[in-house]
């Protein structure tokens, strides 16, 4: 058993090790250990060149990050929060995801950005974005979503591998969650279906995965079989899995921590409906965030959340009359 | 050794008074936050009382304060009632941003308080389009723009630096500087650590000041803030000052050497203006009393209920 | 211009083939008049015009199966003098496959009454697209003002008021999942006869293939489209779908009508010793059958209980104009047919026998009017020739009624304290609970006894 925490910092160590091409960069990952303490330890293992602390200049290293992957080395660059990524949102949207295009394939950026994401901890509304389905938005890049132990860990080589731009979104809720590490290098082109079911698909990622895992419990209670499928490779997504999924059980509930409107779980239920259309015995439900700056207030953050009763719910509606 | 003096003036006690108001608070607001009735993000202010007491004495009620996610002492000095605040902290229905604000975004529009920003940098440009909106309706008015040396990092700096001077806008850019950028060191995060002289780069007046004395932060900010308001452009103070405490609630602090902060601790600011002993425990127990009363009130008052929660996403009142 | 579309001839029927055109483009025809003659699976049934004018197109080729509400012609109602020069028609296009549409195409596609089994498509795999829709429906193609739908699925049978189009192929319906809607056809269900128990009473996959599971073994895909010059076995088919039929109205009738039963026997010595009087004067070709009397009697009845002659349509009882006797028929190769014999309560035994005699021979025929298709308001049926003693029926939706007689038997009677042999028939009425109480039936079935007791009254 490990940590999410300690899965990716394990991870981030053996790319260290395994190619001198790789390094970390970003806020506070060297001598403080990561602001989310997921590099602790690494400085005194690798030296300051390969963890390098940046100053809060988050245009500024993500663009150096770009340009060090286009010159021939393979950056890891830690972006602190999804919030302070907007400050870079240029240089991802302008230049990561379009070199390779403007260039007429000339030049690819194998960059990887991790950043972590996610509500849930009364950090306010600057503090609690779930942006990732913006991201997602973006032609060029690969957007991945860890919500297992064994993704956290896996995902990292292959995103390292992978010639062009990957974004990992690490849930802040998820760094002191426990499971088994992986054996190695996770797929991450592929959905993965985390409970059978028969009824009802629960589809989710991130840190609302385990909230339908937890619904879908619950359900079984009931009589209820869902069927949980963590899209968790959210660019491009994995539709072959959702609508073999949805050809299964024939109803979707869609949990998002995004706000409803144009948030990721709009893209996944269009896709329901353009591919399993003749499938579906229910309307596509989805629990998203309210459409509000998520409050500091506990209580008033924890309604504007999607939670396991509203996923109970949502599932129910769909599967009983 | 610091200098420690009697209070000579009003203004010293009132300064002293602030100092203490805010240290009291915050302290306070350690032992609520560890019985989590202040949860999420918290950042102390304590070591870096006198620059909120001494900018903040400088300004009129008229002047408008931005701030960053270290705000309980700008609002406090700034005159937000302490209830309010507290109640904020509580995520009560009272709190001056009825709960939704938390620790890091305290708002009062009366006393021109234009929030704590947790986006490092993400005040400035606010802070110039209100000094834009004073210069254009003449009103002859200082904004008053508190953030770290942090935020010198941010391409927003250099932008609203070179903005507001090129316009001759009347901001007032207190930098805190206190030396770590949440964990990274000055000297480790900016190739020039004079930053007044950064700032003097986009030919703004600017001048380092003692920021752990309280009397010379109180000194310099009126004379910047004298100098605004006779239409000299923007002005930068570098306040050299220290935090005490970790970053925040949630930092080990293991990036600083334990006799780093002891030395400064020496510096205290509280520790530079004596009052009479008499004088002094009236002084603490009238803060024990407002404090008390604030955290009852915030204890007592009401949770905002769950159907407000989509208030204010679109304002309330239409054309 | 005016489309002649596929009539809807029962509440069961969803789909019906153009067995014979009795008109061709250019002929001048008149309201009323027969144009085509349709098989329903039940019968072939001459349908006929709405319209008065000239007939223009003939859109669906013989043999072609095509559902209830497309247009099978179109009907140039201007005169003569409003008319250009005749332009040559264009002949029916070739049947097109049956596509998955897309409920819009559907929707455009009812609201301009347009058949889509006879539009070529020009989307992936020859889907028909909007764009199709609205070209082949041109400028003219648009709502008639002021029409509305039936709320729930298919149009019902119930009383020819007004003569409105026919429904068309996708009416503002209920509501239904897409799995259920492609289950429906893949089963050839129809949905509006499928209670829904999703949200708003939605019909969802389960509540298909429950229904499915009440319908007898049916085959599982409707018969497949004849393509001109195609060998089929029609009566076969015919048979089979006509199997379909019926156990979709049956099955929907016991579904949804509380049906109750009343029983009464009844002395029929009265009846016919004065039969026997009448037909003694008659050459036997004008000889009256003991069962015209009773369908006389119960004809009779009906319009002195009006309640049970009507329909329950949309949660209401719609009053029949008049006493259209369905006669239960049963075909020769099995299967049952119940036509109407129009104004059964006005007209004379004799008439009424000759009516009798006239549906029989063209049931067994297969030349049925739409009319007589459509328009019974209260249906009997009469067992007797098997020896049956008494028949518990079921009501054929949307009636509201069904009378069933036994076999005329002589029984020990007692009549005033006295035993004796008397000739006696069981007459049962099956009633639409919702629509009246046991009160009024026991009102309708005394009615038939007094009626048979002054067979000179009929």
């Amino acid at each position: 058993m490990t940590t999410y925490r300690e899965a990716i910092r394990e991870a981030i160590a053996e790319a260290l090790t395994a190619d001198e091409r790789v390094f970390l960069m970003g806020e506070d990952v060297g001598a403080y250990g990561g602001c989310f303490a997921v590099s602790l330890g690494l400085l005194e293992r690798f030296g300051p060149e390969r963890i390098r602390d940046t100053p809060l200049s988050e245009s500024a290293f993500v663009g150096a990050g770009i340009g060090a992957a286009l010159g021939g080395l393979r950056p890891i660059v830690e972006i602190m929060t999804v919030n302070f990524s907007l400050l870079a949102l240029d240089q991802i949207l302008n230049n990561a995801a379009t070199i390779l295009h403007m260039s007429g394939g000339q030049f690819n950026v194998p960059l990887v950005i991790r950043m972590t994401t996610g509500a849930g901890r009364q950090l306010a509304a600057q503090h609690s974005h779930s942006l990732e389905g913006w991201y997602a938005h973006i032609p060029g890049l690969r957007i991945l979503a860890p919500a297992t132990v064994e993704d956290a860990g896996g995902m990292l080589a292959p995103a390292l591998a992978d010639p062009d731009p990957v974004l990992i979104f690490e849930h802040g809720s998820l760094y002191n969650s426990t499971g088994e590490p992986g054996t190695g290098p996770v797929d991450i082109t592929t959905a993965a279906v985390r409970r059978p079911g028969r009824d009802v698909t629960l589809i989710a990622y991130g840190g609302t995965l385990h909230k339908a895992l937890t619904a879908a419990d619950e359900l079984a209670a009931g009589g209820i079989e869902a069927e949980v499928v963590d899209l968790r490779v959210l660019r491009p997504l994995d539709e072959a899995t959702v609508i073999k999924s949805i050809i299964h059980t024939h109803r979707a509930v869609i949990v998002d921590e995004g706000w409803r409107s144009g948030s990721l779980s709009a893209e996944v239920t269009a896709r329901i409906v353009e591919r399993a259309f003749y499938e579906l015995d229910a309307p596509v439900e989805r629990v998203c965030s309210a459409e509000v700056p998520i409050p500091y207030a506990h209580h008033l953050e924890e309604a504007a959340l999607p939670q396991v009763p509203a996923i109970v719910t949502a599932a129910r509606d769909v599967v009983s009359s | 050794m610091p200098r420690k003096t009697r209070a000579r003036s009003s203004r010293d006690r009132e300064l002293l008074r602030q100092m203490l108001r805010i240290r009291r608070f915050e302290e306070r607001c350690v032992e609520l936050y560890s019985g989590e009735k202040i949860c999420g993000f918290m950042h102390l202010y304590i070591g870096e009382e006198a620059v909120a007491a001494g900018v903040c004495h400088a300004l009129t009620s008229e002047d408008a304060v931005v701030s960053t996610y270290r705000e309980h002492g700008h609002a406090l000095a700034r005159g937000v009632p302490i209830r309010s605040v507290m109640a904020e902290m509580y995520g009560k229905a009272a709190g001056c941003s009825r709960g939704r604000g938390g620790s890091m975004h305290i708002f009062d529009a009366e006393r021109r308080f234009y929030g704590g920003n947790a986006i490092v940098g993400g005040g400035l440009p606010v802070a110039v389009g209100l000094a834009l909106a004073d210069k254009l309706l003449s009103r002859g008015r200082v904004t008053a723009c508190f953030f770290g040396e942090g935020a010198m990092a941010e391409g927003e700096f250099h932008e609203c630096l070179n903005l507001a001077s090129l316009w001759g806008l009347p901001v007032l850019f207190a930098c805190e500087n206190n030396l770590y950028a949440m964990g990274t060191a000055l000297a480790r995060s900016q190739a020039e650590t004079d930053l007044a002289l950064r700032a003097a780069a986009y030919d703004v007046a600017a001048w380092p000041v003692d920021g752990m004395d309280v009397r010379a932060v109180a000194d310099a900010a009126e004379r910047a803030c004298e100098s605004i308001r006779a239409g000299a452009g923007p002005h930068f103070l570098e306040l050299r000052t220290y935090r005490f405490r970790a970053h925040s609630m949630y930092d080990p602090d293991r990036y600083r050497d334990k006799a780093e902060i002891e030395q400064w601790k020496l510096r205290d600011p509280l520790g530079q203006i004596r009052l009479p002993e008499d004088e002094l425990a009236a002084l603490e127990k009238e803060i024990a009393q407002e404090l008390e009363d604030a955290v009852t009130f915030a204890e007592e008052a009401p949770i905002e209920p769950i159907e407000e929660l989509t208030r204010f996403v679109y304002s309330e009142v239409r054309p | 211009m005016a489309d002649f579309r596929m009539p809807s001839l029962g509440a069961d029927m969803e789909t019906g083939t153009v067995s014979e055109w009795l008109v061709k483009p250019g002929d001048s025809i008149r309201k009323g008049d027969p144009i085509a003659v349709i098989d329903t699976d039940k019968a072939l049934i001459e349908v006929e015009s709405f319209h008065t004018g000239v007939v223009g197109r003939l859109v669906v080729n013989t043999g072609e199966r095509v559902p209830v509400g497309t247009t099978l012609a179109v009907v140039d109602e201007r005169t003569p003098a409003e008319r250009a020069p005749a332009e040559p028609s264009p002949p029916p296009p070739e049947p097109s496959p049956a596509h998955v549409l897309s409920p819009l195409v559907r929707r455009l596609a009812a609201e301009r009454g347009m058949d889509l089994t006879s539009l070529r498509g020009t989307g992936p795999g020859d889907t028909v697209t909007r764009a199709d829709v609205e070209r082949a429906a041109g400028p003219e193609g648009t709502v008639p003002p002021g029409r509305t739908e039936p709320a729930a699925g298919r149009a019902t049978t119930g009383p020819a008021t007004v003569p409105a189009p026919p429904a068309p192929p996708e009416p503002a319906r209920s509501k239904a999942s897409p799995l259920a809607r492609r289950l429906a056809r893949e089963l050839d269900l129809d949905l509006a006869t499928v209670p829904g128990t999703g949200r708003t009473g939605a019909v969802r996959a389960d509540d298909v293939r429950r229904a499915a599971a009440v319908r007898s073994d049916a085959a599982r895909h409707a018969p497949p489209v004849n393509a001109p010059g195609q060998a089929v076995r029609q009566d076969e088919r015919r048979e089979q779908a006509m199997r379909q039929a019926i156990a979709r109205a049956m099955t929907r009738s016991k579904r949804e009508i509380p049906h109750y039963y009343l029983t009464s026997t009844i002395d029929m010595s009265t009846a016919l010793a004065w039969l026997r009087e009448r037909n003694r004067e008659l050459p036997v070709s004008e000889r009256v059958l003991p069962a015209a009397l009773l369908l006389k009697a119960a004809a009779t009845a009906a319009a002195e209980v009006p309640r049970l002659n009507g329909f329950w349509i949309d949660d209401g009882f719609v009053p029949g104009e008049a006493v259209h006797l369905g006669m239960a028929i049963s075909l020769k190769g099995g299967g049952l047919i119940a036509p109407a014999l129009h104004d059964a309560a006005g007209r004379d035994l004799a008439d009424l026998m000759a009516g009798m005699k006239d549906l029989v021979s063209r049931v067994r025929s297969g030349r049925l009017r739409a009319a007589e298709m459509t328009e019974a308001t209260m249906t009997v049926t009469n067992l007797g020739d098997q020896g049956v003693e008494s028949v518990h029926g079921v009501i054929y939706p949307p009636q509201v009624a069904l009378v069933g007689f036994g076999r005329i038997l002589e029984r020990p009677w007692a009549v005033h304290g006295l035993l004796g042999v008397r000739p006696l028939v069981t007459v049962t009425l099956a009633a639409d609970h919702r629509a009246t109480d046991g009160y009024t039936g026991g009102r309708f079935l005394a009615a038939v006894g007094r009626l048979l007791d002054h067979p000179a009254e009929l």
